[in-house]
């Protein structure tokens, strides 16, 4: 029981246009940093990175960032996260952090990023960008860059399936609780 | 997934689970190499450090772990506390729990007290030495590093040196090593190898030149000088010569070889300093290692769920 929200097609467009609306509204690249939230967000750091490079002719530093430790519900999952690399290849004092994850819901995971990032360093502001917002919100936390916004209900659940991953690229939706609820954190 | 209360042995564990410890302590030593070495992952646990034999650095290395998973640690030292008025061990570990400890880290002389306390606590047990049991940290930080220096561990041929018998290091590690797929080698006097123990799966060598030879690793284990008039072996000297790491040695080993020791050392009797602070030697990353290792330890436990 799924229904297809976006196809290969639909998230390169909305990728390429999120890559536009960040240079856009930084001015360029200078003083840049994307940060993927693992593990989804990681490979869309990397794809919007490699339109950057392409429009811009530039380099620009990308990371991953694991929240395991940072969580807030660690002592009522049913079980530990798994652990994967944080690694940043710059030091982010003083630059602009662009935080990057596929599905935006409750916040927290984002707001476990956003503590994580801040234990690395100072950085002179934090973005986000998300490739589906599909509301829900338990914290004050809002995107900067999102690709496509879904109204969900509760029940269902969304999942961000990817090449790096071994899926076909698609965003689907799912009526009953499946795998993808690990993303509300 | 570690759906366990305690860490008692690598016996218990399944290879599995080991490698899940070690991919967990990758990103606990991506920590440790921050500035900020500390995360706030456990932030209200208490973690009690109850040792009833001496060691600095294994108790040092559970304190910082558990402090840089952001838990509050009581150290409760035998001579110091109410076990020299004749408390009992029950006792003094409900005592402990009462306290309000989630991690209790428990050295002892007796093979088994971590497991008889696990039985009668809610807290998690950490086996961090008993007796001539296991001391299943230890053997978790040295596959952590032998992987991260070699790539890999299945296929890599482990020599074990020296007092085999009254090591639980040694046992810890050839449970540790057979499962992730090493072969293992035992070298030392047959008073220090029981014969039982090749039923282990490991080969027995009662000459250093020979065992040595093509190894990948080489580890040598600290000659337990309170046994040194027990008649395992006639001095130090005779040990020394006969077992004890030399340049000449080591270069028996394959080219890549590393030498690994899990301290504390006696230098000139099991190994001289040229190689204990040689290239080869991994004897600090150990160290190191071990605090990761721990760290992941704790956060897996603390996701037992009853």
């Amino acid at each position: 029981m799924h229904k297809e929200l976006m196809n290969k097609k639909d998230i390169d467009r909305a990728l390429t246009r999120m890559a536009h609306e960040i240079m856009e509204r930084n001015k360029g690249i200078k003083k840049l940093c994307l940060v993927g939230i693992q593990r989804g967000g990681v490979y869309l750091a990397e794809r919007l990175a490699a339109k950057i490079r392409q429009i811009e002719k530039k380099e620009i530093p990308v990371g991953s960032l694991d929240i395991a430790f940072y969580r807030d519900d660690l002592s009522i999952r049913k079980e530990q996260p798994l652990v994967r690399r944080t690694e940043v290849p710059c030091e982010i004092t003083g630059l602009k952090v662009i935080l990057v994850d596929d599905v935006l819901f409750t916040g927290r995971s984002i707001r476990a990023a956003m503590d994580a990032l801040t234990d690395l360093g100072r950085p002179a502001a934090i973005q986000l960008m998300v490739l589906i917002d599909r509301g829900h919100r338990e914290l004050p936390i809002k995107a900067d860059y999102v690709g496509k916004n879904i109204p969900t209900a509760l029940s269902e659940t969304v999942e961000v399936q990817l090449k790096e991953e071994g899926f076909e690229d698609r965003v689907i939706l799912m009526k009953s609780a499946g795998k993808a609820v690990e993303h509300a954190q | 997934m570690l759906n366990k209360k305690d860490l008692l042995g690598i016996k218990e564990l399944s290879a599995e689970e080991i490698i899940l410890i070690l991919d967990t302590a990758g990103g606990f030593r991506d920590v440790l190499g921050r500035d900020i070495k500390k995360v706030p992952t456990l932030r209200g646990k208490t973690t009690v450090n109850l040792f009833y034999e001496p060691s600095t650095r294994t108790r040092t290395s559970f304190e910082l772990a558990a402090k840089r998973l952001s838990t509050d640690v009581i150290n409760f030292s035998v001579p110091t506390s109410s076990v020299v008025k004749g408390e009992s061990l029950i006792d003094t570990a409900l005592t402990v729990q009462a306290l309000g400890a989630d991690f209790i880290i428990i050295r002892h002389s007796s093979s088994g007290v971590p497991h008889l306390l696990a039985k009668k606590l809610r807290a998690s047990v950490i086996n961090a030495g008993d007796g001539i049991n296991e001391h299943p940290t230890q053997a978790l930080l040295d596959a952590f590093t032998i992987r991260e220096k070699k790539g890999k561990i299945k296929g890599l041929l482990i020599a074990i040196v020296g007092d085999i018998a009254h090591s639980r290091v040694a046992k810890s590690n050839i449970y540790s090593l057979t499962k992730l797929g090493a072969g293992i080698r035992l070298i030392g006097p047959p008073t220090l190898i029981p014969s039982e123990i090749a039923g282990m799966g490991v080969q027995v060598f009662h000459n250093m030149e020979e065992g040595l030879k093509g190894v990948d690793v080489l580890m040598m284990l600290r000659i337990q000088m309170e046994r040194q008039d027990k008649g395992f072996f006639p001095s130090t000297e005779e040990y020394s010569r006969n077992w004890g790491l030399t340049p000449d040695r080591v270069a028996l080993a394959k080219d890549d070889a590393i030498v690994m020791h899990p301290g504390p050392m006696n230098r000139g009797i099991e190994i001289v300093s040229e190689i204990a602070d040689g290239p080869r030697s991994v004897i600090l990353e150990q160290v190191t290692n071990g605090i990761a290792v721990r760290m992941a330890v704790m956060y897996l436990l603390s996701g037992f769920r009853r």
